[in-house]
């Protein structure tokens, strides 16, 4: 706990620092009878980030915040499978979409979290992983008119398929 | 009493069969549209514009303002069960709503939600049969200093919901006011902060793109972690008695925050540049400090839940005079209903009130109608939302996580937004297990928004001379307020820090 | 000229070929998924209010096989938008509303490596004017008056609009330069704002299209000082032209829709019947005549003319713009 405290104040303090540095691609100053510049709201209140940083590590150096006390692990063992496997999983839905669109990937998740990760029974994630899909696919693009990715292209004359059953 | 009248007719007109079944059609698709995180009113009645040619003009508006009741009603129902708050007002929501629900009273708190909801809509209904042309006239002297001061003092309500960590909290405030930024500068015209030159940050970073990281996936992984995933959210069963004591006890417990939120929600939410959101924050904010049990606020009290509710749904009402009154949407969803408005060929502005008067008072009876039937309606459907809550948490997660996605993919249509999404849950995670405060960067990109360029407009009508905020009448007060709300926990921190020392605490 | 010519030949071809081998050929092209109908402008503005009537005036006559989705891309003045149509997977699915940001964003942001030639042409739906307009408390009646008020105030007088380098500012920066004037403008974040702003005295005068100011001018709490449009417009047939007054120069917003580079030529042509149907409603005519919209028809090539002239008007104004500032 105590080397991830200094080690997220750092990473925050290096992405405060590359903000301000971007902000400065407008102008950061008070321009006289116009009042401060483009880049100057992002640009101090990144300031107050980076100084705020300092006060972090401070007072991790001293000792007086929670986690600077702790000596518990950041992550232990079930914390870094939890976030392989939930955080992983998320990660893969995402990548999945562009593939076999959302509801494709929607699909397979709930495969693998309510069967795998879950451990229920195969019958009650089945019913789960098609009805769902199938439930938000017709309440996205048929009565909200929102379409959601349709993934690669061997999809298409599915979904052509459905556009013509749902309009 | 013209206005009684014509009032009495707008009744009659939305009481009319055909009226009141569209209203409640509206009213339970409205209530699920909302409840779903990423899709809101907007959705809604956006959606739903077109099918309403079918139907006679005064049906039509009737039915779209039915659609807007029902999403207002719904946004808390997300706040509650998932914790996400599926829009921007209901954010305040979540912060008692959420452990309410999970430490199993999730019936009190979609009960009191809906009582507050009801009385801060029938509050702010009263409020417009009565006062709309005048009250309109208070919303054109509201100039960007006074929305500026306004939002200060938003801010400053907001002081009291800091964690121990000082130096975390600021840098969540600030983090969010700068994400707030990215995108486009209005005031010189410029894209800004376009990180790595990625056409998804151009249209910067959508309020609900942080919300749903943080609470759709960073929250959720840290319940899962911090509770060993064996999670059981809610074990309340639902009776008929049971919603009664809950209402009974709802209503005991949080009048005081359900009055603040009607009133305080309509008067802010009148003004074009301000509406709901703050409006909401505000009341929460207020409500904290002007209670005796502000320690029990964030852990779950009913009135925290009430003072949000009450004031979104008031201040929902309230932007519609803006609209109806001066053309000004105060809101996305008002913009789209004046675009309803002006394909139906009514022309919203100063006249309408005197030229149309069946039109507006047929709009406000069936105000009054929705309000009724979406309280009735939601009622009649917590029993269905508590159910969810009791499934086993390894099907809930997975539902919360696809909900999450797609809500944010919805928002802007977007697969940045959905990747941000997942980097926000992620750092939000560990920053949660860091003891890092990040509700205020919630707030903070929500009101961001609209601080920054009012006061830089301020400036430049004053060429830059910061005195503007206050020597106006009505931007002065309000600032000076806002500052002594900001600094007097400071005061009181160094003052304490004089007097009794304590030993362990270095801060 | 030509190797765009040659490009959008070859994009057109590979386009077709993809939809022979998809077997859907058919005589006539019809939408086979919704259309993605990407806005120019964030929701609620005069911009995103037009595509909405267009769509449900599409949705009520029942003119598509396909819906037409909205879709709002309004980040970075629309060059959100423009990216997103120049990358698009599926030319034929994806139509623009456009304002004048199509010319002005890609001139201003020249990074972004758009160019507009390259887009498909569909439909100019009609073209929107602006107008002078002032507080009825100021006084002043005429745009004489207005021009000596602004000279005697030298840089106090405020005017607000859509933001630097937006439609109204470049005809105010225009009048700064042909009057000798000096005026301080606020940016907002939309026209309907912007009248607001006017109503309740926060802003001195407005350029504003007649739709935004349009409820204020009923009540009469504004009063139109002068129009920047060809002819006097039917609406305000009192308020007299810039021509009228001496100065060559008029400006519009246009309301057309284009389709993205590599639009096959059937879908074109589907798109040009589709919106000209649109066009023949009387619901649109109505809308047209109610919001001061201006007809101005054009064929494809007429279309590309004038988007020509447009991009050198614009370059003009700019510089002179950039010059003041």
């Amino acid at each position: 706990m105590r080397r991830a405290e200094i080690v997220t104040a750092g990473l925050l303090a290096l992405l405060s620092m590359y903000i301000m540095w971007k902000s400065t691609e407008l102008q950061i100053g008070y321009i006289r009878g116009q009042g401060p510049g483009g880049g100057a709201w992002p640009f101090w209140l990144a300031a107050i980030c980076l100084v705020s940083t300092g006060f972090i590590a401070l007072n991790w150096w001293r000792g007086t915040s929670g986690p600077s006390q702790s000596d518990e692990p950041f992550l232990d063992s079930y914390g870094r499978k939890m976030l392989v496997l939930v955080g992983g999983g998320i990660v893969g839905f995402v990548v999945l979409t562009y593939i076999f669109s959302m509801y494709g990937a929607m699909a397979l998740f709930l495969l693998y979290y309510i069967g795998f990760l879950g451990r229920h029974r195969w019958w009650v994630t089945l019913i789960l992983a098609t009805a769902i899909p199938t439930v938000f696919f017709f309440f996205f693009e048929a009565l909200m008119r929102i379409t959601l990715p349709k993934g690669m292209p061997f999809l298409e004359p599915f979904f052509n398929y459905m556009n013509t059953i749902i309009y | 009493m013209e206005t009684l009248g014509l009032l009495a007719d707008g009744f009659w007109l939305a009481i009319q069969p055909i009226n009141l079944m569209l209203i409640i059609i509206g009213v339970t698709l409205g209530l699920f549209i909302g409840a779903m995180p990423g899709l809101g009113s907007v959705n809604g009645v956006a959606i739903l514009l077109p099918i309403t040619f079918l139907v006679p003009p005064a049906s039509a508006i009737i039915f779209l303002a039915a659609i807007y009741y029902g999403a207002m009603y719904g946004g808390a129902i997300s706040s509650i069960t998932l914790g996400i708050p599926g829009a921007s007002t209901a954010v305040a929501t979540t912060f008692d709503g959420r452990p309410l629900a999970m430490s199993g009273r999730a019936s009190l708190a979609l009960i009191t939600a809906a009582l507050a909801s009801f009385a801060g809509g029938t509050v702010s209904n009263v409020l417009f049969t009565l006062f709309a042309p005048p009250l309109a006239s208070v919303a054109l002297n509201f100039g960007p200093p006074e929305i500026f001061a306004l939002m200060l003092l938003a801010f400053a309500t907001f002081i009291g919901l800091s964690s121990d960590d000082i130096s975390k909290t600021v840098f969540s405030i600030c983090i969010g006011l700068v994400f707030a930024a990215v995108g486009f500068d209005q005031i010189s015209g410029a894209p800004r902060l376009v990180f790595f030159d990625i056409s998804g940050f151009l249209h910067g970073i959508n309020f609900l793109v942080l919300a749903i990281g943080v609470y759709g996936i960073g929250e959720m992984l840290w319940t899962i972690d911090s509770t060993r995933g064996k999670i059981t959210t809610s074990e309340a069963k639902m009776s008929v008695k049971g919603i009664v004591t809950d209402a009974k006890e709802g209503m005991a417990r949080s009048w005081r925050g359900t009055t603040i939120g009607s009133f305080l929600g309509f008067f802010v939410g009148i003004l074009p540049a301000a509406g709901a959101t703050p409006g909401s924050l505000m009341s929460y904010g207020v409500s904290k400090m002007l209670s005796r049990e502000s320690a029990q606020f964030g852990k779950g009290h009913p009135e925290g839940v009430a003072a949000p509710e009450a004031a979104n749904n008031s201040a929902s009402t309230g932007s519609m005079l803006p609209m109806l009154t001066l053309g000004i949407p105060g809101s996305p969803t008002t913009a789209i209903l004046l675009g309803g408005m002006v394909i139906w060929g009514l022309v919203p502005g100063p006249r309408l009130f005197a030229e149309q008067p069946e039109f507006v008072w047929g709009l406000i009876g069936s105000f009054y109608v929705s309000n009724f039937f979406a309280l009735l309606i939601n009622i009649a459907f917590i029993p269905l939302f508590i159910w969810m809550l009791r499934m086993p948490f390894t099907i809930l997660a997975p539902l919360i996580f696809v909900l999450s996605i797609v809500g944010g993919y919805a928002t802007t249509r977007d697969m940045h937004d959905v990747w941000l999404i997942v980097g926000f849950g992620f750092a939000a995670f560990f920053m949660r297990k860091l003891d890092y405060p990040l509700a205020p960067a919630v707030l903070a990109i929500v009101l961001g928004p609209i601080a920054e360029p009012t006061l830089r407009q301020s400036l430049l009508l004053s060429s830059g001379d910061p005195t503007i905020f206050f020597t106006r009448p009505v931007a002065g007060p309000i600032t000076i307020i806002a500052l002594i709300l900001i600094f007097l926990p400071l005061i009181k921190k160094v003052w304490d820090r004089r007097g009794g020392r304590r030993p362990s605490a270095a801060e | 000229m030509t190797f765009n010519y040659k490009l959008r030949n070859a994009l057109a071809g590979a386009t077709a070929l993809t939809v022979a081998f998809a077997g859907t050929i058919a005589h006539a092209w019809e939408p086979t998924k919704p259309i993605d109908f990407v806005i120019m402008a964030g929701a609620g503005g005069g911009a995103d209010q037009i595509a909405r009537f267009i769509q449900s005036t599409a949705e009520k006559e029942d003119l598509t096989v396909r819906p037409l989705v909205p879709n709002n891309k309004g980040g970075g003045s629309g060059a959100e938008a423009l990216i997103a149509l120049n990358g698009t997977k599926d030319p034929d699915h994806t139509i623009l509303v456009t304002l004048n940001s199509f010319f002005t964003t890609p001139l201003r942001q020249e990074n972004l490596g758009i160019d507009i030639s390259t887009f498909t042409p569909i439909a100019m739906m009609g073209v929107d004017p602006f107008v002078l307009w002032v507080h009825k408390d100021a006084g002043i009646s005429s745009f004489e008056d207005w021009v000596s008020t602004v000279q005697e105030q030298d840089g106090e007088y405020v005017m607000g609009g859509t933001g630097r380098g937006q439609e109204d500012s470049l005809v105010i920066t225009w009048l700064e330069q042909n009057y000798d004037l000096n005026i301080k403008y606020i940016p907002y974040s939309g026209g309907g704002e912007v009248a607001k702003e006017l109503a309740g005295k926060q802003i001195m005068a407005t350029v504003n299209n007649p739709a935004e100011a349009r409820g204020f001018f009923a009540n009469g709490d504004v009063v139109p000082l002068v129009a920047f449009s060809d002819e006097r417009l039917p609406n305000l047939p009192d308020v007299p032209t810039i021509k009228e007054l001496g100065k060559d120069f008029s400006y519009y917003n246009q309301r057309a829709v284009v389709g993205p580079p590599g639009m096959s030529d059937e879908a074109a042509e589907y798109y040009r019947d589709l919106f000209q149907q649109i066009y023949d409603t009387t619901d649109w005519q109505e809308y047209m005549s109610a919001e001061s919209l201006e007809a101005l028809p054009q064929t494809a090539e007429e279309a590309r003319e004038y988007w020509n002239l447009q991009i050198e008007n614009h370059k003009e104004l700019m510089s002179k713009m950039e010059e003041g500032a």
